[in-house]
């Protein structure tokens, strides 16, 4: 009887409806979990850290020297998205993601939208996403963003709304994978309970897409690696457990060498020519001679190689462009601007600093708002206008009249939230979701994503340097869908 | 074909996992020998352990003492002592998360669950009841052998790791043959004594040895001993078996490569010895300039593999 003194506390939860009934499609998983003691539960999640921990998809912790490696924080109560809603956002991204792709084409070649007045140059051209080389790529099959990683949040309305587009190779997804893993080892019993859909084909639906945009001539034979900083980026776990459920090779820099504008690898037979490289190496340390030149992760002569057709790279530099906070607010006319439609997945309001009656708006509600500084992520150089004090919206003050083109402001969401094991109670943590698309012959969106959780009581940041964790993400099924074993 | 950076990678994974493994037996071993003997007990037994693994100089600039505190964190937690168990196994997971996408996943679990093993171990200040820990160590080695013998396809992952580790176990077991003959000869009073035969019975031990010898040999006496250890081509622990292993998995990865394989000749250089010589002859003259000899150009090889497989 775990789950007998649960409060909602007026928030929208994902599990339970406000009256403290469980939503009916998640009862079945509530009912499970009422007959598990707390001991019990206890023990499992135990079970569930030691297992990640053994896996060791860890990361160091900062500055120790002791070497101590720390897991994402996992939390073994479910969140449930019911086939409804998830239809929904399926469509919702695959319409956002078709229009920004057409966006990003636009941009870099003819700029019709700029040229109709949809959105103004200054907007374009002032951010620092906007990559000047990119000009004039046409990327192979039309196909700039093949990876992505779409934030929704759940407002006190129960509605999704769309937080970022992460459209540069969003990190996260080995985290769906490896929970999914971990869930079922734990809790198997509770798969019994609902009809769930599978995640493990990813590594299936990755490698195909990245070989579509293998050069002409290279067919079957095209050779697809994944490329990592290395061992010391945060997240290598993820690059490495890619590359081998795809089963190809993982390469660093040093692994790479181009030559007559092709880029070929060293192996032990001696140099092989690449065709696709997945990049797990932000747009402005890929390429030395044509980017940041201090890049020491990058491989000298990849832009040219890519340019020329003779490689083929996912994501396509220059993504960025569509990830900026400020464009992010445009995202619904630019669904209309091309596909003549209205956004199916919701955008938050977006208050633009660069605007003079916005930004006069934005500086007189900081104390009710949300800032973001428009091209950084991981939950850093933001405002939470309601749980900051006085100097610091002073602060930011100060930095959106100094930079104001760098600032976004949006109102504070009531995030949902899920129940949560906390100590030896279970109460409401706030959460989000990402899940994740890929974009090929047509898109491709895994039924399911990463939740991530705020664990600290209250927090409305969960991103895990920030303390956040993660939970698995049931997607529910219909019948005529394939099914976890158990269903 | 695999990238070259991930092929070295994966042949000191399992040269390190080997090291380790070693390191390990021969501690246990001769923990169990000095419950078997009074003689001179603190000041001669443990030192041989540390000139196995070639670090005396280390050792001596860092302690004053060979006692058995000393030696064991010496050869166990010595962070400073690059052959020291702990160090052999953040190598060779190192080495092993760098490669991970090629190995089969239980064998990193079970390769990084040892190493969070080691570092809960290394914090105790005490190096008394590590017994546990260093079967602990032996059965993770066991472990991934098996594991990657019974779940890794036969393509190049493979063929790597099983040349790094063949060639690590020679080199080990001619070294503890080495320093034990160096040691346990001058005893002459003792030739042929029941002292004697605990002895070298240990130094069998030491490789797994014990059974395997006793089928062939039956009784115990260093000459046979140095037959069986170097020359046995039947025991997967001799040196002409590891290096006879070694050599026909560097035929198979060579086929197929066009370049001058400097690895091959040198392979052959070595193989060709062993099989040109047996016990009496080396012993008559000298065992220890022959193991020299040995290990001189076992090194050949390792820098030859590096040139011909792994250097750009």
């Amino acid at each position: 009887m775990t789950l007998e003194t649960y409060q909602t506390n007026g928030f929208y939860d994902e599990l339970f409806e406000r009256d403290g009934k469980p939503h009916a499609s998640a009862k079945p998983l509530v009912d499970w979990i009422d007959t598990l003691t707390r001991p019990d539960l206890k023990r499992r999640q135990t079970a569930a850290e030691d297992a990640l921990y053994q896996s060791g998809n860890t990361f160091n912790v900062y500055g120790d020297k002791k070497g101590t490696e720390k897991i994402l924080p996992f939390d073994i109560i479910p969140r449930v998205v019911t086939a409804r809603e998830w239809d929904k956002l399926e469509r919702g991204i695959a319409q956002r993601i078709t229009a920004l792709n057409l966006f990003i084409q636009d941009i870099y070649n003819d700029q019709k939208i700029i040229k109709d007045g949809v959105i103004p140059a200054e907007m374009i051209f002032s951010s620092a996403c906007y990559l000047k080389p990119c000009e004039g790529l046409k990327p192979p099959k039309g196909v700039w963003t093949h990876i992505s990683g779409t934030d929704f949040v759940r407002d006190a309305d129960g509605e999704f709304y769309v937080l970022e587009d992460n459209l540069r190779c969003p990190s996260g997804i080995s985290y769906v994978l490896e929970n999914r893993a971990v869930q079922k080892l734990i809790t198997p019993q509770a798969f019994h309970t609902m009809k769930i859909r599978p995640v493990s084909n990813y590594g299936d639906q990755l490698y195909r897409a990245l070989k579509y945009i293998a050069p002409d001539g290279r067919g079957d034979d095209a050779i697809v690696v994944v490329l990592t900083p290395g061992i010391y980026n945060s997240a290598y776990f993820e690059h490495a457990y890619l590359a081998q459920q795809m089963g190809v090779p993982l390469c660093q820099n040093s692994d790479l060498v181009v030559d007559d504008d092709k880029v070929f690898m060293r192996t032990t037979g001696g140099l092989v020519r690449v065709d696709v490289i997945y990049r797990r190496i932000d747009d402005e340390f890929i390429d030395p001679d044509v980017f940041r030149k201090d890049s020491l992760l990058g491989v000298p002569g990849i832009m040219r190689a890519y340019m020329k057709g003779n490689v083929s790279l996912a994501n396509a530099p220059g993504t960025g462009i569509a990830d900026d906070k400020a464009i992010y607010a445009y995202v619904p006319k630019i669904v209309k601007y091309y596909l003549d439609e209205d956004a199916i997945a919701q955008n938050v309001r977006t208050f633009i600093c660069e605007d003079d009656a916005e930004r006069s708006y934005v500086l007189d509600n900081l104390d009710k708002l949300v800032v973001k500084a428009v091209n950084l992520s991981g939950g850093y150089g933001m405002l939470i206008g309601p749980k900051s004090t006085k100097a610091e919206q002073k602060e930011f003050a100060e930095k959106i009249k100094a930079k104001p083109r760098d600032y976004i402001a949006q109102p504070t969401l009531a995030l949902s939230r899920a129940p949560t094991l906390c100590g030896n109670a279970i109460e409401g943590r706030h959460v989000d979701f990402r899940p994740y698309s890929l974009y090929s012959d047509g898109i491709f969106t895994l039924p399911g994503g990463l939740t991530r959780v705020a664990l600290k009581k209250g927090s409305l940041v969960v991103n895990s340097s920030q303390g956040g964790g993660s939970k698995d993400t049931w997607v529910l099924g219909e019948d005529d869908h394939i099914l976890e074993g158990g269903a | 074909m695999m990238l070259s950076r991930v092929a070295n990678s994966i042949y000191w994974m399992a040269r390190y996992m080997e090291r380790a493994d070693n390191v390990a037996r021969f501690i246990d071993v001769n923990t169990h020998l000095m419950l078997d003997l009074t003689l001179n007990r603190e000041a001669t037994q443990w030192f041989p352990l540390v000139a196995t693994s070639g670090d005396d100089q280390t050792f001596s600039q860092r302690y004053k003492v060979a006692d058995e505190r000393n030696v064991l964190r010496f050869l166990t937690f010595d962070q400073k002592n690059p052959n020291s168990i702990l160090h052999c196994i953040y190598r060779a997971r190192e080495n092993a998360r760098t490669v991970r996408e090629v190995l089969p996943v239980d064998v990193w679990e079970k390769i990084n669950e040892l190493y969070h093993l080691t570092q809960a171990h290394s914090r105790k200040r005490s190096v008394a009841d590590l017994m546990d820990y260093y079967t602990q160590v032996r059965r993770t080695g066991h472990l991934m052998t098996g594991l990657m013998y019974n779940t890794m396809s036969r393509s190049q992952g493979w063929q790597f790791a099983h040349l790094g580790q063949m060639l690590e176990r020679a080199d080990k077991t001619a070294r503890l043959l080495d320093v034990k003959y160096f040691l346990l000869l001058p005893q002459t009073s003792l030739l042929d004594t029941p002292f004697d035969a605990v002895q070298w019975g240990a130094v069998l031990k030491s490789v797994h040895a014990l059974e395997m010898y006793r089928q062939r040999f039956h009784t115990i006496n260093y000459k046979d001993v140095t037959q069986f250890l170097l020359f046995e081509k039947f025991f997967p622990r001799s040196v002409a078996f590891c290096l006879d292993e070694a050599a026909q998995t560097l035929s198979r990865l060579s086929q197929g490569i066009e370049r001058p394989n400097k690895a091959i000749i040198e392979m052959a250089i070595l193989t060709k010895t062993i099989a040109a010589s047996e016990a009496t002859q080396v012993i008559a003259t000298g065992l220890h300039e022959f193991i020299d000899v040995l290990q001189y150009n076992m090194n050949l090889v390792d820098e030859a593999i590096y040139e011909s497989f792994f250097k750009d």
